[in-house]
């Protein structure tokens, strides 16, 4: 399935939509946020798509770790690649909506020091992956720290943030996605346009890389 | 009651080791006694957020120091000799209970000089010592784990020092909040809560290490 072209055409509609309707429709008039809520489709959609690839990576390392099958550590790896790809550009994004709505680019807010935590966790887990040369041992101990990383996200991204003070949409127990802030049209273009656009793209992209880690797998086991 | 009694004689033989070789334990010793000096010499007698900030700072590299000199001592022959010998979940909590007892006793050493030397601003001791003991535990329980990780990769201090730092920083974010109020006038009730999520974390963390110490062990 994953060979087929038409999720990829489908990721470009997507994405398409969700730059024509988030940037042409109408979005419900909030007080300081103003025209700024349209990054809703890009930087909220970012960190989901980081999720759900950090998901993705999680349980291919978990599988490694009972198969000890090289193609899912490959998976992986790249799945957690785009993953900090996508949080780095989820921490762009933010700080651009945060120059806008708060003031500065950076403001030592609890969420934003905690993405970046995040990404510096994610980054640490490439680090300890180079560092160790026997590429058997190299991917069962990084899938240990795979591991290890996914649930230190918990504690740092969403619950610190959430119970300390914080000028991010979410601090002080009140939820981040709330019913009261978006309106049905942008909800719309939200979970139908931009979640499913942002996440085909991944997957494209870390389909492309972990074919081209495949076909360099058998070249070295064939030769 | 096996496991516990197998536990506590790894941790025996974790004691009397630190005993026999005591480069070790006396390492870390002058190294936090050397350290705090330079600070006094380079700080005089701070102020309140600065003492703070210090004072965990002292407490993550003293962490990262005493963690891996207990650890990445073994040599390869000797593992194999445990590996052969015992149930990895039972190594593994007999370390990190050793290395707990380890920080909290570098920890009361490093306050006691921290007050001597730096100067004691704190309106709440009682608190902080029990926030500096709890938190110190905390650390190196994270910090056992990554150097179970390190012993792997070719037995590199450095690398656990790589991958500790960030994995650390929420931990001291919460261990700073919750000192800071040991030194304000006023009690604060946010203390709790943060005791209870640290708890918490620390068992997260110690369940992790558990469950995922046997796939570092197979080697």
């Amino acid at each position: 399935m994953l060979r087929k072209n038409w999720w990829k055409i489908l990721s470009f509609l997507f994405l398409l939509y969700t730059f024509t309707a988030g940037f042409l429709g109408n979005v419900p008039a909030k007080p300081i946020l103003n025209e700024t809520i349209r990054n809703l489709y890009f930087h909220v959609a970012m960190w989901f798509g980081m999720m759900i690839f950090f998901i993705v990576s999680l349980v291919y390392s978990l599988k490694y770790l009972r198969h000890n099958n090289s193609v899912h550590d490959i998976y992986a790896v790249e799945f957690a690649r785009t993953g900090i790809v996508f949080g780095s550009l989820g921490l762009l994004t933010g700080s651009v909506w945060a120059r806008w709505a708060w003031g500065a680019f950076w403001s030592n807010d609890p969420k934003q020091i905690g993405a970046a935590v995040a990404l510096l966790i994610y980054l640490a887990y490439f680090v300890l992956r180079n560092s160790l040369t026997d590429r058997d041992k190299s991917a069962r101990i990084s899938a240990v720290y795979n591991v290890f990383a996914f649930a230190m996200l918990f504690p740092t991204i969403w619950i610190i943030p959430r119970m300390v003070e914080s000028l991010h949409p979410g601090g002080m127990g009140n939820p981040a996605l709330d019913s009261n802030d978006i309106d049905k049209r942008m909800r719309v273009i939200f979970w139908f346009g931009a979640i499913p656009g942002w996440t085909l793209l991944g997957l494209w992209i870390t389909n492309l890389r972990t074919r081209i880690q495949l076909l360099s797998l058998n070249q070295e086991t064939n030769v | 009651m096996t496991t516990i009694r197998h536990i506590l004689t790894l941790f025996k033989k974790e004691v009397l080791l630190e005993f026999r070789q005591q480069y070790s334990f006396y390492g870390v010793l002058l190294y936090v006694a050397s350290t705090i000096f330079v600070l006094y010499l380079a700080m005089g007698q701070p102020e309140n957020t600065v003492w703070n900030g210090l004072f965990w700072m002292m407490q993550l590299f003293i962490c990262v120091n005493a963690v891996a000199k207990s650890f990445l001592q073994e040599s390869r022959g000797r593992q194999l000799y445990f590996y052969s010998l015992c149930h990895p979940v039972h190594f593994m909590l007999a370390k990190m209970i050793f290395n707990a007892v380890l920080m909290l006793l570098m920890t009361m050493v490093s306050l006691l000089l921290f007050m001597l030397f730096l100067g004691s601003p704190l309106s709440h001791p009682g608190i902080f010592v029990g926030v500096s003991c709890f938190g110190a535990m905390s650390i190196s329980l994270v910090f056992s784990f990554l150097a179970a990780i390190a012993a792997r990769a070719q037995q590199n201090a450095a690398l656990m020092a790589i991958l500790g730092f960030p994995l650390i920083i929420p931990e001291l974010m919460l261990l700073m909040r919750m000192s800071a109020i040991a030194f304000s006038d006023v009690f604060q009730s946010g203390l709790l809560s943060i005791v209870l999520l640290l708890f918490c974390f620390d068992i997260m963390v110690i369940l992790l290490s558990v469950i995922l110490f046997p796939f570092l062990w197979k080697d």
